[in-house]
């Protein structure tokens, strides 16, 4: 089975771009099957069932989101076997740029979009900077100028990755894209894999709850702000 | 010289490749201060504390290699500036029913065609094919040559040889810019020298496409729509890299579209016209006729109807003075 680690800012279009490019892949006799991860709700598992695509859910609820992907991404892999599909995609939001769920060895795709601002490629961290993939989308609302200079800053962020304009609502340019992903490396197994980056750590007293504000209340890892004036 | 990248002192290479400062910021660490100048590549990365990096989510030991690709990166676009292509040519594969499209054409630098055909045709997938250098390997088996060869595929996903720049009238500026500071930072992405003169350049021609005067201090998303499109295309004229530009529906209004697609032309463009408006299809030389997803036909455009157009233009004409008209308070 080929995994798909899928990751991108919230409403970057990560959706309607995996919905397209399975339709590509499905063309080519493809199966695929998606698991989904969110924080609180996700609407999305009725689109992907719309499309008779075997979709898992997972929510992180008061976990921090991408700690919960990759203790459940065993389980996640185990399932698409038990499906007997070709492909698992999964889907993860990345919330706080500075997480990235990519593995090793296992394809790793970012979506962004090109209203993010020009300033934005370099303020994501591992999840594009290390991706093998950067999908650009919303191309069709923007200047062909800020599309190119967009892209630019991508590759000045990730030097390595393939830089793709996809338009997520008309699907142009996932067909493209599925024929790259049938290139990524087959598993059996995740177990034993490396996380590209680790993980931001915050063992700390909110973590187990704590809601109250003071030093008092303050234990674990911790960083404080430094002012320099 | 790039493979000894590691080994070289830092001052040499800041000296080399003035723009490898944008490594450094797109990356978030530190440009390396004077008293580090001595230290080679490789040393430089080393001695950067391993626990900020990790804050900022930078692998230390894949820095060196990261810094080296993108001296490359760097490097192989400014040799691509100068980057023309003499001819593109589609070679027809098959429409949605499997039927054989038959055809082949042949586009050069100053070539207009128009594209007709109902939406949701097939137009798009036309240029995606293009864009993504076709080889038989999208569902219309197209194939797409530059220069009459196969172009060599790395090219599709190389950002510099981007084939299709796009214009349509849904595109809108959104970066928080002026106008001298959008064209600049447009300019210094293409690593282009002379920016200043650019600027001047493609104010002076976007004013000439506008009604309404640009000027440079004006940030770019408080530009009227008339103002954008003129802006964008004399931008895409002068800056962009792609040799081909497709303009997707633009309305007249606002626009001197005759203009438009001459000054397109003359930048040595090859300009495709998705359009369902007359004059627009007739004001090209050939006009390739979109149905069931594939090419059904390529029309030249005959002397009757560069007649007709002519009295189509007319009829604008009429149409655009009424606009006018009705805009400066004007009645009939």
């Amino acid at each position: 089975m080929r995994l798909i680690t899928f990751s991108g800012p919230p409403s970057s279009g990560k959706t309607s771009v995996i919905i397209s490019t399975i339709r590509a892949l499905k063309n080519n006799g493809a199966d695929v099957a998606v698991v989904k991860m969110d924080c609180l709700t996700s609407d999305d598992k009725a689109l992907y069932q719309k499309e008779n695509i075997p979709v898992g859910v997972g929510l992180s609820g008061n976990l921090c989101p991408d700690h919960f992907f990759i203790t459940n991404i065993e389980e996640c892999f185990e399932w698409g076997i038990k499906k007997a599909v070709d492909y698992l995609i999964t889907e993860s939001a990345g919330l706080c740029n500075r997480c990235s769920p990519h593995i090793s060895g296992v394809m790793a795709v970012c979506v962004i979009d090109n209203l993010m601002g020009v300033n934005t490629p370099k303020k994501i961290g591992p999840m594009l900077k290390m991706a093998d993939i950067v999908i650009i989308t919303k191309g069709d609302i923007v200047s062909q100028a800020e599309r190119e200079v967009f892209a630019f800053k991508v590759r000045q962020a990730n030097s390595k990755c393939l830089i793709l304009n996809v338009n997520g609502i008309t699907g142009q340019g996932c067909t493209e894209f599925a024929s790259i992903l049938a290139q990524a490396q087959e598993h059996d197994a995740v177990t034993d894999e490396k996380l590209r980056f680790s993980m931001p750590a915050a063992v700390c007293s909110y973590c187990l709850g704590e809601k109250k504000i003071g030093k008092a209340y303050q234990l674990g890892n911790m960083r404080k702000v430094e002012f320099h004036d | 010289m790039i493979n000894s990248i590691p080994d070289e002192k830092i001052a040499i290479i800041l000296k080399t490749y003035a723009y490898c400062h944008d490594f450094f910021d797109a990356i978030v660490i530190d440009y390396p201060p004077q008293e580090k100048y001595h230290l080679t590549v490789n040393e430089y990365f080393e001695s950067l504390d391993s626990y900020e990096l990790q804050t900022k989510g930078v692998e230390q030991a894949d820095l060196v290699d990261q810094f080296v690709s993108f001296l490359e990166n760097m490097e192989a676009r400014q040799k691509s500036v100068q980057w023309n292509i003499e001819s593109l040519t589609i070679v027809g594969g098959q429409n949605k029913h499997g039927e054989q499209e038959n055809v082949s054409i042949c586009l050069r630098p100053g070539d207009v065609v128009s594209i007709v055909g109902p939406t949701g045709s097939g137009k798009s997938r036309l240029l995606g094919d293009i864009e993504w250098l076709a080889q038989g390997d999208t569902p219309t088996k197209r194939q797409i040559l530059i220069n009459d060869t196969i172009p060599p595929q790395s090219w599709r996903f190389s950002i510099e040889h981007k084939l299709v720049a796009q214009l349509s009238q849904n595109m809108n500026f959104v970066m928080d810019l002026t106008v001298a500071e959008f064209i600049k930072m447009h300019g210094e992405s293409r690593m282009i020298g002379d920016i200043e003169e650019k600027i001047r350049l493609i104010l002076e021609k976007a004013n000439e496409l506008a009604g309404e005067e640009i000027s440079l201090d004006t940030p770019v998303t408080a530009l009227s729509g008339g103002q954008s499109r003129a802006l964008m295309i004399a931008d895409t004229a002068f800056l962009s890299s792609s040799p081909i530009v497709l303009i997707d529906e633009i309305e007249n209004a606002g626009i001197d579209r005759k203009i438009a697609i001459s000054l397109l032309v003359t930048n040595e463009k090859i300009v495709l016209i998705a359009t369902h408006d007359p004059v627009l299809a007739l004001s090209a030389e050939r006009r390739i006729v979109i149905k069931n997803g594939g090419i059904e036909k390529i029309i030249a455009t005959s002397r009757t109807e560069k007649e007709l157009l002519h009295e189509l233009e007319a009829l604008n004409q009429k149409l655009m003075n009424y606009r006018e008209r009705l805009r400066t308070g004007g009645s009939f």
